[in-house]
């Protein structure tokens, strides 16, 4: 049982903020793999994971990061702060 | 030299402050400094004029989390007496004050360097993103290649 979270547009795109995912994957990469085929809202949130940052534990992180003891997973655009 | 000992800190709110009354009191804070220098980020009136307000989602936890270790890595790279960083979030109209940071050395090269910096990894490390709303409808404001190739200086 992991925590995914989405923000911004990527929240917007899948239509929720959050929710506990029941997931075989050992990485990020797998992660989406499974969050993809899950319904086409998904697939259009993760079509180009190059456009998206992923953070583990509130710590960025990259797509081939292991899920081992990660208890939250968060995907979002590039940020704009400032 | 620990971060505790330094004047400032991280602060995250939706409501408004003011930036005259925070300088204010980090300055007296801020023990044995020669130099502050302290940036203030204001809505501005963008996408033609047009611009009617602007929305700030984060992430609560990792803002904090995120913030603080910008400031922990700024406090390591220069002689600072004080770092403050001072983000807002949710609706705002064009002309309020988004955010501030704020630092204190010795010296005023080291404040400079070390309040660019803070503005650097903030700007992409952070995570906020920005909503703009005009009369035709809402946009996620877009990161800028200029703004990820800002860190590459540091």
């Amino acid at each position: 049982m992991i925590e995914v979270l989405y923000f911004a547009w990527v929240r917007e795109r899948i239509g929720i903020p959050r929710e506990t995912v029941e997931t075989e994957a050992a990485t990020v990469a797998g992660l989406v793999d499974e969050l993809r085929a899950r319904a086409p809202r998904y697939a259009a949130a993760f079509a180009d994971v190059s456009a998206l940052r992923v953070a583990l534990d509130q710590e960025l992180a990259d797509f081939g990061a292991s899920l081992e003891g990660v208890r939250e997973v968060a995907f979002f655009p590039p940020m704009t702060g400032g | 030299m620990g971060t505790q000992t330094q004047a400032g800190g991280v602060r995250v709110q939706q409501g408004a402050f003011s930036p005259e009354g925070e300088l204010t009191s980090f300055i007296a804070a801020c023990k044995g400094a020669g130099a502050v220098v302290s940036f203030s980020g204001i809505v501005r009136n963008d996408a033609g004029g047009r611009l009617e307000r602007m929305e700030i989602e984060h992430y609560p936890g990792m803002t904090e989390r995120a913030l603080e270790g910008i400031r922990a890595e700024a406090l390591k790279r220069w002689n600072l007496t004080g770092a403050a960083i001072i983000h807002r979030y949710g609706p705002l109209v064009p002309g309020e004050v988004i955010m501030m940071v704020a630092t204190a050395a010795r010296h005023r090269r080291e404040a400079f360097a070390a309040a660019e910096f803070l503005m650097d990894y903030l700007k992409s490390r952070a995570p906020f993103w920005k909503k703009e709303y005009t009369g035709d409808g809402a946009e996620w404001v877009a990161a800028r290649d200029e703004d990820e190739a800002a860190l590459g200086r540091w």
